[in-house]
């Protein structure tokens, strides 16, 4: 059956995001500075072929590993449901 | 004519626009920094290139909301001239003073090479004594230079007469293997309705002193003093 | 408070422990001596990263201080400032510098090497400088093996995205592939600036109670031993090593340059250090050193990203984008003033404190109320209380093997072959057009790059200045080695390399000036690798001697190594300045037009040893050095100067990686045109053609100056002989066309995207 996964993939608590950073200091320009702390990452949906949620798991798993995060600096999040 | 080039945190060509306008076409020029409020009288507002805010989250997004353009957003509306170079033109957009956006190149890498441009009107200031048959020779340095609006508002660019200049080969014909960067219908630059306010990707900045070889963009920048000198 | 009190919360560490931090038994003795006392954990972890070879050079400096280190140009020699710098007179000094950043790009190709050139343009800046020019020099391996592309693609991109936001030119380099690079590449980043002589800043600190800032970038647990990791064969555990690796942020960088440049013009800056490698504890200690004066620091003030950082943790984080300023007591509000313009943190964190009786400056430093570490700055710093090592090394056997090579193991080419060899070379990805590459790189911003429209041997850069928009003088900068020689020879081939250099400089219209190395080798504890080592040091020390060009700093690499495939090919990357005069005297490397008479200049030699037609066409690996003569070299530099001050040449482009075929073609090509030639038939074909015996250049001369020209180098007694004239199509020789002009210039430019990503650009 189909799935859909949902990905966020996030830069490392430990490491800078120099982009975060700068949107932070945007938006205490624009007058909004309540914010503390802005970080910023992706999002990815994937539509994919599995037997079951286990497998579909598993395989958004090794994608996020190989190629859709770079595991040295984010760290990764997802949802599988039924497409 | 006096000249004001303003200066947002991450520009890098502030200083070459400058340098530029007063020694190669010996104008006044003023920086503007970008947390002032004040044009200081200048006719001509020069958005310069450059990585505004590290060109995060999206090129010219962060900037547009520098205080220095609420101000550089009145001259506009009040008719005030205001050129846009490359990050310039993106800021341009994303202020709404130029319709359009400028997404990543479509080879998705940044490009730094001469290209040739084709001025398409001299109904505007930027391109009034232009030679319309004539390939200028312009660098381009950016990765999100690639110009696209929805169907209509192309339609009004060009029954407008907005479009000022398109990528075109060294003998000035416009073909797709010219288009660096896969701009729709290789649009390099254009003005507002308007057509007060001017945004380009190509440096002529950079091709504006003959101690660097290339003089093709001095001939650009000068048109201006044309009509308001 | 006396040391027996310094505090840390951990027990004292063992002989052990100081061996996983990289510390040797007898270099543990030494620190336990030089304190008096055992060194808690965060002491032991400071003198780790400053006794690291990437910070003390111990395994190195004996042999770096044989180089040639002055000249009347220097104003300040290797070492004692955060990079060389030379005089160029009218008030004006560059300041110039190359660094390696291998280890951390080999792990993460794109960050690595994008705070590679963060690095080096700190550098520049922290003295004053303005940065007017970057150059990089990068080694791969195998360019059709999937990790190579993605390194190359990675560290490209991270140089690309780097630079061009921080806006300062990248104007030229050397990209060279062979599999000794398979599992280390080799990324140097090299950038030069333009500072006024009398208003350098000093990596220094002094004044009693002067205010000590940390200014940029808050601190955090990025690059930790990153220093240490930098000094260690990189094994495939490597990458659990995740908190080696850093983020650059080129905004930020930017923010630095302009804040970093105004505070320095105030005149209250005592002293300004960059924080690279070791970050706090590298800078507050060789400013201290330098400045013979202590500190105390409350590491409680340094702004951090993360809570609860431990006390080693700021010390030694390589955070990126930081500076350490010491500046006159009473001016804090002005520095202040500066850096909040440019929204930059700037925080006092500590004094300068005088120096004790019995030492020259110590540095304390207190967390949460306690004093952590009490060091004395002195005993850390390389000139100091470093260790330094004398190696032992040893002759490698291949190294007399490949002297065995003889030219007549190879035949000769003959009729087809010849235009075979020449689609070879044009289409390798060691000689084709490296516009793939370049074209990523903003060359431009700053109008000053001369050799866009024109190129040159070298990049030239005119040294723009507003307030003299009549200002004639230009900077001329190459990076060159050509590490395959280096292996064969590395006495001789490290010659070659300054000796290419300086050519290039030479043909570029430009009088050399100084070097900056970088010197990439394996595990210095391999005799054989540390061999190599000192002869490319003595060769290098020579030939700088010869052409006045003293070394003026630079960076040494050890432990490009890996458990696979061996040390990596000896690369002492050479990074020369050159002045040029004035504008006219810039010389193309391009045919002008057609009908121009075509000279080869210097003497020919049956020579095909270590070339790549010898090496990837014909496959033999083991070959000798080229042929090479450092006088011979030196005369044809002199010869070419004359011709070129005289202005009896249209253009000159010297010979080097392909021979004479690929010098004709790269200067034909700019301008679409074409040549036809002849061999000399006192020579075999293929040395001729395609062999790399050193010391030849190729010159074009208008008609109309042939007999000036022939008089003047006849009076020279340098070899000369017309080869042929510059046509409009075709790369005729002996009577046979190799190919046409459009079809070379398609292989030429495009066969490096075809083998980076498969598919060809779009062809303009």
């Amino acid at each position: 059956m189909e799935f859909i996964a949902d990905i966020n993939i996030m830069p490392m608590k430990e490491i800078l995001d120099p982009q975060g950073k700068a949107v932070k200091l945007g938006l205490h320009n624009l007058g909004i500075d309540q914010v503390a702390d802005v970080r910023i990452g992706k999002h990815i949906t994937l539509r994919l072929e599995a037997a079951d949620a286990a497998e579909a798991e598993g395989k958004v798993k090794t994608a996020c590993e190989k190629l859709l995060a770079n595991l040295i600096m984010e760290e990764f999040t997802f949802e599988v449901r039924p497409a | 004519m006096k000249f004001g080039v303003v200066v947002f945190p991450g520009s890098n060509c502030d200083d070459d626009a400058v340098y530029a306008l007063q020694h190669n076409l010996g104008q006044e020029v003023v920086k503007l920094w970008h947390k002032d409020h004040d044009l200081q009288g200048c006719d001509l507002i020069v958005l310069p290139g450059g990585f505004s805010y590290g060109d995060y989250l999206r090129s010219g997004a962060i900037s547009r909301f520098s205080p220095i353009m609420n101000e550089v957003i009145q001259h506009a509306k009040r008719g005030g001239y205001v050129l846009g170079i490359c990050n310039g033109f993106q800021i341009l957009c994303e202020a709404e003073l130029t319709p359009g956006v400028l997404l990543r190149n479509n080879g998705q890498k940044f490009i730094c090479r001469n290209v040739h441009l084709k001025a398409e009107t001299n109904n505007s200031l930027l391109t009034s004594g232009l030679d319309l048959d004539r390939a200028f020779k312009i660098p381009i340095a950016h990765a999100e230079g690639r110009y696209f609006t929805d169907a209509d508002s192309l339609k009004r660019l060009n029954d407008n007469d907005q479009v000022l200049f398109r990528y075109c080969d060294e003998n000035g014909t416009i073909t797709d293997a010219a288009n660096p960067n896969g701009s729709l219908d290789n649009i390099a630059g254009i003005c507002n309705e308007g057509r007060n306010v001017f945004g380009m990707m190509p440096h002529p900045e950079r091709a504006a002193d003959c101690a660097l070889g290339n003089t093709d963009g001095k001939l650009i920048l000068e048109q201006v003093l044309n009509v308001l000198v | 408070m006396s040391s027996t009190e310094v505090l840390d919360g951990n027990a004292l560490p063992t002989v052990e422990t100081a061996r996983k931090l990289g510390v040797l038994p007898e270099e543990f003795d030494r620190i336990k001596e030089i304190l008096g006392r055992d060194p808690n954990f965060t002491e032991l972890s400071i003198f780790s990263v400053m006794w690291s070879e990437h910070c003390s050079y111990k395994n190195s400096i004996v042999w770096l201080k044989t180089l040639p280190r002055d000249s009347e140009r220097m104003l300040a020699k290797a070492g004692e400032e955060n990079a060389g710098l030379v005089d160029i007179g009218d008030g004006l000094a560059c300041s110039f510098k190359i660094e390696s950043h291998n280890h951390p790009s080999a792990l993460e190709p794109y960050q690595g090497a994008a705070t590679g050139v963060g690095g080096i343009n700190r550098d520049i800046f922290t003295m004053g400088a303005r940065p007017i020019a970057q150059l990089n020099s990068l080694r791969f391996g195998n360019p059709n093996l999937p990790k190579t592309k993605w390194l190359v693609k990675g560290v490209v991109k991270g140089i690309g995205d780097y630079g061009n936001a921080f806006g300062i030119p990248t104007v030229g380099g050397e990209l060279f592939f062979d599999e000794s690079y398979n599992t280390n590449p080799l990324v140097n980043a090299f950038s030069a600036g333009i500072v006024e002589a009398g208003k350098v800043a000093k990596a220094t600190s002094y004044g009693v109670g002067n205010p000590v800032f940390i200014v940029g970038s808050a601190t955090g647990k990025d690059g930790i031993h990153g220093a240490t990791f930098a000094s260690e064969d990189i094994t495939d555990k490597s990458n659990e090593k995740l908190p080696a690796v850093q983020v650059g942020d080129p905004f930020m960088e930017k923010l630095l340059l302009e804040a970093t440049l105004e505070v320095i013009a105030t005149g209250h800056v005592i002293g300004i250090q960059d924080m690279g490698a070791a970050g706090i504890i590298c800078s507050t200690s060789e400013m201290s050193a330098k400045g013979e004066h202590g500190m105390i620091i409350d590491l409680d003030k340094v702004p951090t990203r993360q809570q609860n950082m431990h006390g080693w943790e700021i010390l030694l984080s390589e955070s990126q984008e930081r500076m350490l300023v010491v500046v006159d007591k009473g001016q804090e509000d002005v520095i202040k003033g500066i850096f909040d313009k440019w929204d930059l943190h700037c925080v006092q964190i500590g004094e300068v404190i005088a120096a004790g009786a019995n030492d020259t400056g110590r540095l304390y430093f207190y967390q949460h109320g306690q004093l952590i570490a009490d060091v004395p700055a002195h005993d850390l710093v390389l000139g100091g209380g470093a260790p330094q090592y004398h190696r032992e090394y040893r002759e490698p056997a291949y190294y007399q093997e490949f002297k065995k090579f003889s030219i007549d193991s190879v035949q000769d080419v003959a009729g087809n072959e010849v235009s075979a060899v020449a689609k070879h070379l044009l289409s390798h990805p060691n000689i084709c057009s490296r516009r793939w590459v370049a074209e990523q790189y903003d060359s431009m911003v700053g109008t000053a790059t001369r050799t866009t429209n024109e190129p040159s041997d070298a990049a030239v850069v005119r040294i723009r200045d507003a307030a003299r928009p009549d200002y004639e003088k230009s900077l001329a900068m190459t990076v060159d080695c050509n590490s395959r020689y280096v292996n064969a020879d590395p006495f001789i081939g490290a010659q070659i390399a300054v000796s290419e250099a300086a050519r290039n400089l030479t043909c570029a219209g430009a009088e050399p000036l100084a070097v900056t190395n970088n010197l990439n080798f394996g595990n210095p504890y391999v005799p054989e690798v540390y061999w190599q080592f000192v002869q490319a040091v003595k060769g290098m020390g020579k030939a700088c001697e010869k052409f006045g060009t003293p070394v003026t700093g630079g960076n040494v690499s050890f432990y490009n190594q890996s458990s696979d495939d061996g040390p990596v090919f000896p690369t002492p990357t050479i990074g020369m300045i050159g002045l040029v005069e004035k504008p006219e005297l810039q010389t193309p490397l391009a045919f002008q037009a057609e009908g121009d008479l075509i000279y080869l200049v210097g003497t020919p030699k049956n020579d095909i040893a270590s070339s790549e037609y010898l090496y990837s066409y014909r496959g033999v690996k083991q070959s000798p050095a080229p042929a090479f003569d450092l006088d011979e070299e030196y005369s044809l530099q002199q010869a070419v100067r004359q011709l070129i001050t005289s202005g009896v040449i249209a253009s000159v482009h010297d010979l080097s990686d392909g021979g004479l075929f690929v010098a004709l073609a790269e200067s034909a090509m700019f301008r679409k045109l074409g040549f036809d030639i002849t061999t000399d038939e006192g020579f075999r074909k293929d040395a001729y053609l395609f062999g790399e015996a050193q010391s030849r250049v190729l010159v074009s001369v208008k008609a109309n100056k042939q007999q000036q020209f022939e008089q003047l180098l006849g009076g020279l007694n340098t070899a000369f002989r017309q080869l042929g004239t510059v046509t409009s199509e075709g790369f005729v020789v002996d009577g046979q066309t190799l190919i046409g002009t459009a079809a070379a210039k398609d292989l030429y430019d495009n066969s490096l995207a075809n083998i980076l990503e498969g598919t060809p650009e779009v062809v303009r």
